[in-house]
Protein backbone atom coordinates (compact mmCIF):
# COMPACT_ATOMS: atom_id res chain seq x y z
CA UNK A 1 0.00 0.00 0.00
CA UNK A 2 2.58 2.26 0.67
CA UNK A 3 4.21 1.61 -2.33
CA UNK A 4 0.59 2.60 -4.43
CA UNK A 5 0.56 5.88 -2.85
CA UNK A 6 4.31 6.58 -3.28
CA UNK A 7 3.41 6.50 -6.79
CA UNK A 8 0.37 8.15 -6.35
CA UNK A 9 2.09 10.58 -4.47
CA UNK A 10 4.30 11.46 -7.23
CA UNK A 11 1.89 11.21 -10.23
CA UNK A 12 -0.37 14.26 -7.89
CA UNK A 13 2.79 16.16 -7.96
CA UNK A 14 3.23 15.98 -11.53
CA UNK A 15 0.09 16.61 -12.51
CA UNK A 16 -0.29 19.77 -10.51
CA UNK A 17 2.97 20.60 -11.46
CA UNK A 18 2.45 20.32 -15.46
CA UNK A 19 -0.49 22.26 -15.36
CA UNK A 20 -2.81 19.27 -15.98
CA UNK A 21 -5.20 19.72 -12.80
CA UNK A 22 -5.05 23.53 -13.33
CA UNK A 23 -5.96 22.59 -16.95
CA UNK A 24 -8.52 20.13 -16.02
CA UNK A 25 -10.36 22.39 -13.74
CA UNK A 26 -10.50 25.26 -15.92
CA UNK A 27 -11.80 23.82 -19.09
CA UNK A 28 -14.68 22.11 -17.12
CA UNK A 29 -15.01 25.17 -15.19
CA UNK A 30 -15.47 27.23 -18.06
CA UNK A 31 -17.64 24.39 -20.12
CA UNK A 32 -20.31 24.28 -17.39
CA UNK A 33 -20.81 28.20 -16.99
CA UNK A 34 -21.31 28.74 -20.17
CA UNK A 35 -23.95 25.20 -20.91
CA UNK A 36 -25.66 26.83 -17.25
CA UNK A 37 -25.93 30.21 -18.63
CA UNK A 38 -27.26 28.62 -21.75
CA UNK A 39 -29.09 26.29 -20.58
CA UNK A 40 -31.66 28.26 -18.49
CA UNK A 41 -33.19 30.20 -20.92
CA UNK A 42 -35.80 27.34 -22.44
CA UNK A 43 -37.01 26.14 -19.21
CA UNK A 44 -40.72 27.12 -19.16
CA UNK A 45 -41.07 25.50 -22.22
CA UNK A 46 -40.16 21.96 -21.84
CA UNK A 47 -41.48 21.53 -18.48
CA UNK A 48 -38.12 20.44 -16.39
CA UNK A 49 -36.40 22.07 -13.76
CA UNK A 50 -33.97 24.33 -14.93
CA UNK A 51 -30.91 21.90 -13.74
CA UNK A 52 -32.07 18.81 -15.48
CA UNK A 53 -31.64 20.80 -18.77
CA UNK A 54 -28.21 21.88 -17.78
CA UNK A 55 -27.68 18.24 -16.93
CA UNK A 56 -28.62 17.06 -20.88
CA UNK A 57 -26.54 19.49 -21.91
CA UNK A 58 -23.50 18.63 -19.82
CA UNK A 59 -23.59 14.99 -20.54
CA UNK A 60 -23.64 15.78 -24.03
CA UNK A 61 -20.24 17.48 -23.09
CA UNK A 62 -18.93 15.17 -21.07
CA UNK A 63 -19.56 12.59 -23.55
CA UNK A 64 -16.74 14.48 -25.78
CA UNK A 65 -14.31 16.02 -22.96
CA UNK A 66 -14.08 13.62 -20.15
CA UNK A 67 -12.81 10.84 -22.80
CA UNK A 68 -10.75 13.09 -24.17
CA UNK A 69 -9.01 14.75 -20.69
CA UNK A 70 -8.72 11.33 -19.32
CA UNK A 71 -6.48 9.93 -23.04
CA UNK A 72 -4.18 13.10 -22.61
CA UNK A 73 -3.44 12.12 -19.19
CA UNK A 74 -2.86 8.76 -19.30
CA UNK A 75 -0.96 8.23 -22.62
CA UNK A 76 2.22 8.88 -21.28
CA UNK A 77 2.02 6.65 -18.24
CA UNK A 78 4.12 4.54 -19.30
CA UNK A 79 5.81 5.24 -23.01
CA UNK A 80 7.12 8.25 -20.54
CA UNK A 81 8.68 5.87 -18.22
CA UNK A 82 10.37 4.11 -20.92
CA UNK A 83 11.22 6.85 -22.85
CA UNK A 84 13.08 8.54 -19.79
CA UNK A 85 14.66 5.55 -18.59
CA UNK A 86 13.00 5.30 -15.48
CA UNK A 87 10.66 2.38 -16.25
CA UNK A 88 13.68 -0.32 -16.20
CA UNK A 89 14.67 1.41 -12.76
CA UNK A 90 11.15 1.46 -11.09
CA UNK A 91 10.73 -1.97 -11.99
CA UNK A 92 13.82 -3.37 -9.81
CA UNK A 93 12.55 -1.62 -6.62
CA UNK A 94 9.89 -4.11 -5.06
CA UNK A 95 6.61 -3.19 -6.86
CA UNK A 96 4.49 -5.04 -9.22
CA UNK A 97 3.54 -3.85 -12.45
CA UNK A 98 -0.21 -3.70 -11.18
CA UNK A 99 0.77 -1.45 -8.83
CA UNK A 100 2.25 0.94 -10.48
CA UNK A 101 -0.67 1.19 -12.71
CA UNK A 102 -2.96 1.46 -9.67
CA UNK A 103 -0.80 4.52 -7.83
CA UNK A 104 -0.84 6.41 -11.13
CA UNK A 105 -5.13 5.77 -11.38
CA UNK A 106 -5.48 6.97 -7.92
CA UNK A 107 -3.73 9.89 -8.93
CA UNK A 108 -5.21 10.82 -12.53
CA UNK A 109 -9.06 9.56 -11.15
CA UNK A 110 -8.51 12.09 -8.37
CA UNK A 111 -7.50 15.40 -10.36
CA UNK A 112 -10.28 14.32 -12.94
CA UNK A 113 -12.89 13.84 -10.19
CA UNK A 114 -11.72 17.23 -8.56
CA UNK A 115 -12.19 19.09 -11.99
CA UNK A 116 -15.46 17.35 -12.93
CA UNK A 117 -17.00 18.29 -9.25
CA UNK A 118 -15.71 21.97 -9.77
CA UNK A 119 -17.35 22.32 -13.29
CA UNK A 120 -20.58 20.22 -12.28
CA UNK A 121 -20.55 22.28 -8.25
CA UNK A 122 -20.48 25.84 -10.30
CA UNK A 123 -23.13 24.80 -13.31
CA UNK A 124 -25.51 23.65 -10.09
CA UNK A 125 -24.36 27.17 -8.49
CA UNK A 126 -25.12 28.82 -11.14
CA UNK A 127 -28.71 27.77 -12.20
CA UNK A 128 -30.03 27.32 -8.84
CA UNK A 129 -29.20 30.71 -7.55
CA UNK A 130 -30.97 31.91 -10.74
CA UNK A 131 -34.36 29.32 -10.69
CA UNK A 132 -34.58 28.28 -6.80
CA UNK A 133 -36.62 25.05 -8.21
CA UNK A 134 -33.85 23.37 -10.13
CA UNK A 135 -32.09 22.03 -6.36
CA UNK A 136 -34.66 19.19 -7.94
CA UNK A 137 -32.22 18.21 -10.30
CA UNK A 138 -28.84 17.97 -7.64
CA UNK A 139 -29.70 14.16 -7.85
CA UNK A 140 -29.54 13.95 -11.44
CA UNK A 141 -26.84 16.13 -11.41
CA UNK A 142 -24.75 13.64 -8.65
CA UNK A 143 -25.61 10.83 -11.01
CA UNK A 144 -23.73 12.76 -13.24
CA UNK A 145 -21.01 13.41 -10.95
CA UNK A 146 -20.39 9.85 -10.16
CA UNK A 147 -20.72 8.21 -13.86
CA UNK A 148 -18.61 10.69 -15.47
CA UNK A 149 -16.20 9.49 -13.12
CA UNK A 150 -16.66 6.14 -13.98
CA UNK A 151 -16.18 7.05 -17.76
CA UNK A 152 -12.88 8.77 -17.18
CA UNK A 153 -12.04 5.45 -14.92
CA UNK A 154 -12.59 3.74 -18.23
CA UNK A 155 -10.62 5.69 -20.54
CA UNK A 156 -7.54 6.47 -18.26
CA UNK A 157 -7.54 2.51 -18.00
CA UNK A 158 -7.19 2.03 -22.14
CA UNK A 159 -4.85 5.06 -21.79
CA UNK A 160 -2.28 2.95 -20.11
CA UNK A 161 -3.43 0.49 -22.15
CA UNK A 162 -2.46 2.13 -25.74
CA UNK A 163 0.83 3.82 -23.67
CA UNK A 164 2.54 0.82 -22.95
CA UNK A 165 1.33 -0.97 -26.10
CA UNK A 166 2.68 1.67 -28.07
CA UNK A 167 6.15 2.53 -26.27
CA UNK A 168 6.93 5.72 -27.15
CA UNK A 169 4.95 8.85 -25.98
CA UNK A 170 4.55 9.87 -29.65
CA UNK A 171 2.96 7.31 -30.86
CA UNK A 172 1.08 7.21 -27.82
CA UNK A 173 -0.40 10.58 -28.20
CA UNK A 174 -1.33 10.04 -31.87
CA UNK A 175 -2.80 6.64 -31.02
CA UNK A 176 -5.05 8.67 -27.86
CA UNK A 177 -6.56 10.90 -30.18
CA UNK A 178 -6.98 7.79 -32.47
CA UNK A 179 -9.12 6.28 -30.06
CA UNK A 180 -10.92 8.50 -29.08
CA UNK A 181 -12.20 10.04 -32.43
CA UNK A 182 -12.88 6.11 -33.38
CA UNK A 183 -14.69 5.00 -29.97
CA UNK A 184 -16.38 8.63 -29.51
CA UNK A 185 -17.12 10.09 -32.77
CA UNK A 186 -17.10 7.69 -35.26
CA UNK A 187 -18.78 4.95 -33.57
CA UNK A 188 -21.52 6.80 -33.88
CA UNK A 189 -21.45 8.12 -36.88
CA UNK A 190 -20.82 4.58 -37.92
CA UNK A 191 -23.58 3.44 -36.16
CA UNK A 192 -25.92 6.17 -37.77
CA UNK A 193 -25.06 5.23 -40.94
CA UNK A 194 -25.38 1.29 -40.16
CA UNK A 195 -29.25 2.65 -39.53
CA UNK A 196 -30.00 4.36 -42.57
CA UNK A 197 -28.82 1.51 -44.31
CA UNK A 198 -30.37 -1.34 -42.74
CA UNK A 199 -34.06 0.90 -42.95
CA UNK A 200 -35.34 -0.43 -39.51
CA UNK A 201 -34.34 -4.61 -40.23
CA UNK A 202 -32.72 -6.97 -37.84
CA UNK A 203 -29.81 -4.46 -37.66
CA UNK A 204 -31.75 -1.50 -36.35
CA UNK A 205 -33.94 -3.40 -33.47
CA UNK A 206 -31.35 -6.41 -32.66
CA UNK A 207 -27.98 -5.80 -32.97
CA UNK A 208 -27.63 -1.66 -32.37
CA UNK A 209 -28.66 -1.27 -28.87
CA UNK A 210 -26.15 -4.04 -27.97
CA UNK A 211 -23.49 -2.18 -30.04
CA UNK A 212 -24.72 1.24 -28.09
CA UNK A 213 -24.49 -0.25 -24.79
CA UNK A 214 -21.01 -2.07 -25.45
CA UNK A 215 -19.15 1.82 -25.97
CA UNK A 216 -18.53 2.96 -22.40
CA UNK A 217 -19.24 6.87 -23.72
CA UNK A 218 -22.90 6.07 -25.29
CA UNK A 219 -23.67 3.73 -22.18
CA UNK A 220 -22.72 7.05 -20.31
CA UNK A 221 -25.04 9.07 -22.65
CA UNK A 222 -27.96 6.54 -22.67
CA UNK A 223 -28.08 6.07 -18.68
CA UNK A 224 -27.85 9.68 -18.03
CA UNK A 225 -30.04 11.39 -20.19
CA UNK A 226 -32.66 7.96 -19.91
CA UNK A 227 -32.85 8.31 -16.25
CA UNK A 228 -33.48 12.29 -16.55
CA UNK A 229 -36.70 13.76 -16.74
CA UNK A 230 -34.72 15.89 -19.41
CA UNK A 231 -34.84 12.74 -22.24
CA UNK A 232 -37.26 15.32 -24.56
CA UNK A 233 -34.31 17.59 -24.43
CA UNK A 234 -31.62 15.28 -25.66
CA UNK A 235 -30.69 15.21 -29.47
CA UNK A 236 -29.06 12.38 -31.42
CA UNK A 237 -28.54 8.88 -30.40
CA UNK A 238 -29.15 9.30 -26.94
CA UNK A 239 -33.16 9.06 -28.40
CA UNK A 240 -33.23 6.22 -28.99
CA UNK A 241 -32.23 5.37 -25.13
CA UNK A 242 -36.16 5.10 -24.53
CA UNK A 243 -35.99 0.88 -25.65
CA UNK A 244 -32.98 0.38 -23.52
CA UNK A 245 -32.99 -1.02 -20.58
CA UNK A 246 -30.83 1.29 -18.03
CA UNK A 247 -29.46 -1.37 -16.04
CA UNK A 248 -27.72 -2.53 -18.88
CA UNK A 249 -26.72 0.87 -19.59
CA UNK A 250 -24.80 1.09 -15.88
CA UNK A 251 -23.67 -2.54 -16.42
CA UNK A 252 -21.75 -1.57 -19.08
CA UNK A 253 -20.11 1.78 -17.71
CA UNK A 254 -19.34 -0.43 -14.25
CA UNK A 255 -17.75 -2.84 -16.16
CA UNK A 256 -15.86 -0.83 -18.85
CA UNK A 257 -13.08 -0.02 -15.88
CA UNK A 258 -12.46 -2.97 -14.89
CA UNK A 259 -11.97 -4.53 -18.11
CA UNK A 260 -9.90 -1.49 -19.31
CA UNK A 261 -7.53 -1.98 -16.25
CA UNK A 262 -7.33 -5.44 -17.33
CA UNK A 263 -6.23 -4.61 -20.84
CA UNK A 264 -3.86 -1.92 -19.30
CA UNK A 265 -2.07 -4.67 -16.89
CA UNK A 266 -1.77 -7.10 -19.70
CA UNK A 267 -0.35 -4.82 -22.23
CA UNK A 268 1.87 -3.34 -19.50
CA UNK A 269 3.15 -6.77 -18.61
CA UNK A 270 4.55 -7.23 -22.30
CA UNK A 271 6.33 -4.16 -21.98
CA UNK A 272 10.46 -4.66 -22.07
CA UNK A 273 12.34 -2.51 -20.06
CA UNK B 1 32.76 -22.65 -17.48
CA UNK B 2 33.87 -22.38 -14.23
CA UNK B 3 31.55 -24.84 -11.73
CA UNK B 4 30.59 -22.75 -9.22
CA UNK B 5 29.48 -25.33 -6.45
CA UNK B 6 26.39 -24.54 -4.03
CA UNK B 7 28.29 -23.60 -1.07
CA UNK B 8 29.58 -20.81 -2.81
CA UNK B 9 26.23 -19.76 -2.65
CA UNK B 10 25.91 -18.40 0.75
CA UNK B 11 29.41 -16.71 0.44
CA UNK B 12 28.88 -14.65 -2.83
CA UNK B 13 25.99 -12.03 -3.10
CA UNK B 14 25.92 -12.55 -7.60
CA UNK B 15 26.07 -15.89 -8.75
CA UNK B 16 26.28 -16.67 -12.79
CA UNK B 17 26.52 -19.62 -14.38
CA UNK B 18 25.77 -20.96 -17.73
CA UNK B 19 23.65 -17.88 -18.45
CA UNK B 20 22.52 -17.76 -21.98
CA UNK B 21 20.19 -15.25 -24.01
CA UNK B 22 19.63 -15.15 -27.70
CA UNK B 23 17.32 -12.17 -29.37
CA UNK B 24 16.15 -13.95 -32.69
CA UNK B 25 18.92 -14.94 -34.53
CA UNK B 26 21.53 -13.43 -32.29
CA UNK B 27 23.32 -14.93 -29.40
CA UNK B 28 23.56 -11.66 -27.19
CA UNK B 29 25.09 -14.08 -23.89
CA UNK B 30 26.73 -17.17 -24.46
CA UNK B 31 27.14 -19.37 -21.36
CA UNK B 32 28.39 -16.60 -18.91
CA UNK B 33 29.72 -17.47 -15.65
CA UNK B 34 30.60 -14.89 -13.01
CA UNK B 35 30.38 -14.82 -9.77
CA UNK B 36 30.59 -11.32 -7.01
CA UNK B 37 31.62 -12.06 -3.28
CA UNK B 38 30.58 -9.44 -0.71
CA UNK B 39 33.07 -6.03 -0.78
CA UNK B 40 33.84 -7.05 -4.06
CA UNK B 41 34.44 -3.80 -6.87
CA UNK B 42 33.80 -5.75 -10.40
CA UNK B 43 34.11 -3.88 -14.12
CA UNK B 44 31.99 -5.22 -16.53
CA UNK B 45 34.16 -3.92 -19.88
CA UNK B 46 33.60 -4.49 -23.74
CA UNK B 47 32.40 -3.14 -26.66
CA UNK B 48 28.71 -1.39 -27.33
CA UNK B 49 26.82 -4.32 -28.43
CA UNK B 50 29.11 -6.80 -26.30
CA UNK B 51 25.99 -7.49 -23.94
CA UNK B 52 27.05 -5.90 -20.73
CA UNK B 53 23.34 -4.52 -20.50
CA UNK B 54 22.07 -7.87 -20.77
CA UNK B 55 23.49 -9.21 -18.57
CA UNK B 56 22.69 -6.52 -15.84
CA UNK B 57 19.27 -6.76 -16.61
CA UNK B 58 19.11 -10.57 -16.41
CA UNK B 59 20.85 -9.91 -12.66
CA UNK B 60 18.00 -7.24 -12.12
CA UNK B 61 15.13 -9.76 -13.27
CA UNK B 62 14.12 -7.82 -15.93
CA UNK B 63 14.45 -9.95 -18.59
CA UNK B 64 14.88 -13.60 -18.84
CA UNK B 65 17.52 -16.21 -19.62
CA UNK B 66 17.41 -19.01 -22.38
CA UNK B 67 19.76 -21.07 -20.11
CA UNK B 68 21.67 -21.10 -16.97
CA UNK B 69 21.08 -20.12 -13.71
CA UNK B 70 21.44 -16.97 -11.53
CA UNK B 71 21.12 -16.49 -7.81
CA UNK B 72 21.11 -12.68 -6.11
CA UNK B 73 21.57 -13.08 -2.36
CA UNK B 74 20.95 -16.77 -3.01
CA UNK B 75 17.39 -15.79 -4.63
CA UNK B 76 15.96 -15.46 -7.70
CA UNK B 77 16.48 -12.39 -9.95
CA UNK B 78 13.63 -9.81 -9.18
CA UNK B 79 12.34 -11.82 -6.72
CA UNK B 80 10.96 -10.16 -3.52
CA UNK B 81 14.79 -10.89 -1.70
CA UNK B 82 16.48 -10.10 -4.68
CA UNK B 83 14.93 -6.54 -5.37
CA UNK B 84 15.18 -5.82 -1.68
CA UNK B 85 19.12 -6.44 -1.67
CA UNK B 86 19.94 -4.85 -5.05
CA UNK B 87 20.15 -1.28 -6.60
CA UNK B 88 20.42 -0.45 -10.07
CA UNK B 89 21.30 2.89 -11.87
CA UNK B 90 20.76 2.79 -15.53
CA UNK B 91 22.24 4.00 -18.18
CA UNK B 92 21.25 7.99 -18.76
CA UNK B 93 18.56 7.48 -16.91
CA UNK B 94 16.20 10.92 -16.65
CA UNK B 95 13.92 11.46 -13.64
CA UNK B 96 10.56 13.41 -13.93
CA UNK B 97 11.63 17.24 -14.87
CA UNK B 98 8.76 18.34 -12.63
CA UNK B 99 10.00 16.38 -8.72
CA UNK B 100 12.59 17.89 -7.04
CA UNK B 101 15.45 15.77 -6.23
CA UNK B 102 14.12 15.41 -2.85
CA UNK B 103 10.63 14.15 -3.74
CA UNK B 104 11.90 11.51 -5.89
CA UNK B 105 14.31 10.32 -3.89
CA UNK B 106 11.72 10.13 -1.36
CA UNK B 107 9.50 8.28 -3.36
CA UNK B 108 12.18 5.73 -4.44
CA UNK B 109 12.16 5.55 -0.12
CA UNK B 110 9.16 4.57 -0.29
CA UNK B 111 8.84 1.99 -2.52
CA UNK B 112 11.89 0.35 -0.93
CA UNK B 113 9.82 0.09 2.23
CA UNK B 114 12.13 3.01 4.14
CA UNK B 115 11.56 5.67 5.93
CA UNK B 116 12.00 8.76 3.68
CA UNK B 117 12.93 11.24 6.66
CA UNK B 118 16.28 9.83 5.52
CA UNK B 119 16.31 10.99 1.66
CA UNK B 120 18.35 14.73 2.50
CA UNK B 121 21.08 12.95 4.11
CA UNK B 122 21.31 10.61 0.92
CA UNK B 123 21.35 13.75 -0.94
CA UNK B 124 23.98 15.44 1.35
CA UNK B 125 25.97 12.26 0.54
CA UNK B 126 25.83 12.99 -3.05
CA UNK B 127 26.57 16.26 -2.57
CA UNK B 128 23.09 17.35 -3.51
CA UNK B 129 21.96 19.05 -0.41
CA UNK B 130 21.96 22.75 -1.70
CA UNK B 131 19.98 21.80 -4.91
CA UNK B 132 17.55 19.03 -3.16
CA UNK B 133 14.32 21.26 -3.79
CA UNK B 134 14.68 22.99 -6.72
CA UNK B 135 13.15 20.99 -9.68
CA UNK B 136 15.09 18.23 -11.59
CA UNK B 137 14.13 19.99 -15.27
CA UNK B 138 16.88 22.46 -13.96
CA UNK B 139 19.68 20.18 -12.67
CA UNK B 140 23.01 19.57 -14.81
CA UNK B 141 24.21 15.89 -16.67
CA UNK B 142 26.22 15.58 -13.42
CA UNK B 143 23.42 16.27 -11.19
CA UNK B 144 21.23 14.02 -12.35
CA UNK B 145 23.54 11.39 -12.64
CA UNK B 146 23.71 11.92 -8.80
CA UNK B 147 20.47 12.01 -7.92
CA UNK B 148 20.56 8.38 -9.63
CA UNK B 149 23.61 7.59 -7.54
CA UNK B 150 21.70 8.80 -4.22
CA UNK B 151 18.71 6.37 -5.14
CA UNK B 152 21.12 3.74 -5.35
CA UNK B 153 22.66 4.15 -2.18
CA UNK B 154 19.01 3.75 -0.48
CA UNK B 155 18.03 0.93 2.02
CA UNK B 156 22.16 -0.43 2.38
CA UNK B 157 21.85 -2.62 -0.91
CA UNK B 158 24.15 -5.59 -0.99
CA UNK B 159 24.73 -5.45 -4.50
CA UNK B 160 24.91 -2.89 -6.42
CA UNK B 161 24.55 -2.81 -10.24
CA UNK B 162 25.67 0.41 -11.86
CA UNK B 163 25.22 0.95 -15.97
CA UNK B 164 27.98 3.64 -16.95
CA UNK B 165 27.94 5.11 -13.54
CA UNK B 166 30.23 7.54 -13.87
CA UNK B 167 29.02 9.13 -17.93
CA UNK B 168 28.53 12.34 -17.26
CA UNK B 169 30.51 13.00 -14.12
CA UNK B 170 33.21 15.47 -13.76
CA UNK B 171 36.43 14.35 -12.82
CA UNK B 172 36.34 15.41 -9.31
CA UNK B 173 32.95 14.30 -8.86
CA UNK B 174 34.11 10.92 -10.67
CA UNK B 175 36.36 10.29 -7.66
CA UNK B 176 34.10 11.14 -5.21
CA UNK B 177 32.18 8.55 -7.05
CA UNK B 178 34.89 6.03 -6.63
CA UNK B 179 35.37 6.89 -3.33
CA UNK B 180 31.67 6.39 -1.82
CA UNK B 181 31.91 2.62 -3.90
CA UNK B 182 35.14 1.82 -1.31
CA UNK B 183 33.26 3.19 1.58
CA UNK B 184 30.32 0.31 -0.09
CA UNK B 185 32.63 -2.06 -1.10
CA UNK B 186 34.11 -1.64 2.73
CA UNK B 187 30.45 -2.32 4.70
CA UNK B 188 30.14 -5.90 2.33
CA UNK B 189 28.88 -4.64 -0.15
CA UNK B 190 29.30 -6.39 -3.90
CA UNK B 191 29.71 -3.81 -6.86
CA UNK B 192 29.55 -4.53 -10.64
CA UNK B 193 29.68 -1.67 -13.06
CA UNK B 194 30.23 -1.37 -16.41
CA UNK B 195 32.36 1.65 -18.35
CA UNK B 196 34.06 3.06 -21.16
CA UNK B 197 36.11 5.10 -18.92
CA UNK B 198 39.35 1.97 -18.95
CA UNK B 199 41.91 4.40 -16.74
CA UNK B 200 39.48 4.76 -14.01
CA UNK B 201 37.99 1.29 -13.93
CA UNK B 202 42.13 0.25 -13.90
CA UNK B 203 42.78 2.29 -10.92
CA UNK B 204 39.35 1.36 -8.45
CA UNK B 205 37.81 -2.22 -9.02
CA UNK B 206 38.90 -5.42 -8.09
CA UNK B 207 38.61 -7.50 -10.67
CA UNK B 208 37.74 -6.82 -14.56
CA UNK B 209 35.28 -8.71 -16.76
CA UNK B 210 35.75 -8.53 -20.31
CA UNK B 211 32.96 -9.47 -22.33
CA UNK B 212 32.69 -9.71 -26.02
CA UNK B 213 29.96 -10.64 -28.29
CA UNK B 214 28.32 -12.19 -25.86
CA UNK B 215 30.83 -14.41 -24.37
CA UNK B 216 33.18 -13.41 -21.12
CA UNK B 217 36.71 -13.91 -22.61
CA UNK B 218 38.01 -12.89 -19.32
CA UNK B 219 37.86 -12.78 -16.01
CA UNK B 220 40.57 -11.60 -13.61
CA UNK B 221 42.72 -9.05 -11.29
CA UNK B 222 44.31 -6.38 -13.25
CA UNK B 223 47.86 -8.13 -12.62
CA UNK B 224 46.26 -11.83 -13.44
CA UNK B 225 45.19 -10.50 -16.89
CA UNK B 226 48.34 -8.80 -17.78
CA UNK B 227 49.91 -11.84 -16.86
CA UNK B 228 48.03 -14.00 -19.15
CA UNK B 229 47.97 -11.75 -21.83
CA UNK B 230 51.61 -11.46 -21.46
CA UNK B 231 52.25 -7.85 -23.48
CA UNK B 232 55.15 -6.29 -23.82
CA UNK B 233 56.18 -3.70 -21.59
CA UNK B 234 57.34 -0.74 -23.15
CA UNK B 235 60.52 1.11 -22.00
CA UNK B 236 61.02 5.08 -23.02
CA UNK B 237 64.88 6.06 -22.25
CA UNK B 238 65.44 9.61 -22.94
CA UNK B 239 69.00 9.62 -24.23
CA UNK B 240 71.44 12.67 -23.86
CA UNK B 241 71.05 14.74 -26.84
CA UNK B 242 72.73 13.86 -30.05
CA UNK B 243 73.74 10.38 -28.48
CA UNK B 244 70.05 8.82 -29.40
CA UNK B 245 71.18 7.21 -32.22
CA UNK B 246 74.06 5.20 -30.14
CA UNK B 247 71.46 4.38 -27.33
CA UNK B 248 68.97 3.28 -30.07
CA UNK B 249 72.02 1.01 -31.80
CA UNK B 250 72.74 -0.15 -28.43
CA UNK B 251 69.52 -1.23 -27.30
CA UNK B 252 68.21 -2.84 -30.58
CA UNK B 253 65.28 -0.12 -29.65
CA UNK B 254 63.70 2.65 -32.24
CA UNK B 255 64.11 6.40 -31.83
CA UNK B 256 61.01 8.45 -32.14
CA UNK B 257 62.17 11.25 -31.84
CA UNK B 258 65.77 14.00 -31.18
CA UNK B 259 66.36 12.66 -27.53
CA UNK B 260 63.53 9.42 -26.74
CA UNK B 261 64.36 5.81 -27.77
CA UNK B 262 61.49 3.10 -27.15
CA UNK B 263 62.01 -0.35 -26.75
CA UNK B 264 59.22 -3.32 -25.77
CA UNK B 265 59.95 -6.69 -23.99
CA UNK B 266 58.84 -9.65 -22.30
CA UNK B 267 57.62 -8.81 -18.79
CA UNK B 268 60.09 -11.55 -17.10
CA UNK B 269 62.87 -9.37 -19.33
CA UNK B 270 61.82 -6.11 -17.87
CA UNK B 271 64.62 -6.00 -14.97
CA UNK B 272 67.28 -7.31 -17.09
CA UNK B 273 66.30 -4.97 -19.71
CA UNK B 274 66.53 -1.75 -17.36
CA UNK B 275 70.01 -3.18 -15.72
CA UNK B 276 71.45 -2.97 -19.68
CA UNK B 277 70.22 0.26 -19.52
CA UNK B 278 71.70 1.19 -16.62
CA UNK B 279 75.24 0.14 -17.90
CA UNK B 280 75.01 2.90 -20.66
CA UNK B 281 75.39 5.62 -18.10
CA UNK B 282 75.55 9.36 -18.81
CA UNK B 283 74.59 8.75 -22.28
CA UNK B 284 71.03 8.02 -20.50
CA UNK B 285 69.35 10.75 -18.92
CA UNK B 286 66.10 9.30 -17.97
CA UNK B 287 63.50 5.84 -18.25
CA UNK B 288 60.35 5.27 -17.96
CA UNK B 289 58.46 1.85 -17.84
CA UNK B 290 54.87 1.95 -19.36
CA UNK B 291 53.00 -1.89 -18.25
CA UNK B 292 50.72 -2.30 -21.07
CA UNK B 293 47.23 -1.01 -20.11
CA UNK B 294 44.00 -1.74 -19.41
CA UNK B 295 42.90 -0.59 -23.45
CA UNK B 296 45.99 -2.90 -24.42
CA UNK B 297 44.69 -5.96 -22.56
CA UNK B 298 41.46 -5.58 -23.34
CA UNK B 299 42.17 -5.17 -27.26
CA UNK B 300 44.03 -8.19 -26.85
CA UNK B 301 41.68 -10.35 -25.27
CA UNK B 302 38.65 -9.23 -27.35
CA UNK B 303 40.53 -9.83 -30.29
CA UNK B 304 41.40 -13.55 -29.15
CA UNK B 305 38.15 -13.68 -28.86
CA UNK B 306 36.42 -12.22 -32.47
CA UNK B 307 39.36 -14.22 -33.69
CA UNK B 308 36.57 -17.24 -32.56
CA UNK B 309 40.09 -18.49 -30.12
CA UNK B 310 39.95 -19.08 -26.61
CA UNK B 311 42.11 -17.08 -24.20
Amino acid sequence: MTRILATAGAETRIAIRNRWVTIAILTMAVFSLVLAAAGSAPTGALGADALSVTIASLTSLAVYLVPLMALLMSFDAIAGEVERGTLSLVLTYPIRRAEILVGKFIAHLATMTLALAVGYGLAAGVTIAMDAGAVAGLPALFRLLWTSVLLGAAFLCLGYALSAWAGRPGAAAGMAIGLWLVMVVLYDLGLLAAIVADGGGWFTTDAFPWLLIGNPADAFRLFNLGSSEATSAAAGLGGAATSIPLGLALASLLAWPVIAFGLAVLSFRKVSP
Amino acid sequence: MTDYRMDRVLTKNLILSNVTKTFGPMTALDAVGLAVGPGERVALIGHNGAGKSTLMKIILGLISTDAGEVTVRGAAPGSGVARQHVAYLPENVAFHPALTGLETVRTYMRLKGEDPSGAMALLERVDLGAAAKRRIGTYSKGMRQRIGLAQALIGHPRLLVLDEPTSGLDPVSRREFYNMLDVLAAEGASILLSSHALTEVEARTDRIAILSRGRLVADDTLSGLRRRANLPTHLHVRARPGSADAVAAELSGWRYNGTMVELACAPDEKLARLGTIAGLGAQVEDVEVIPPSLEDIYSHFSQIAADGGTP
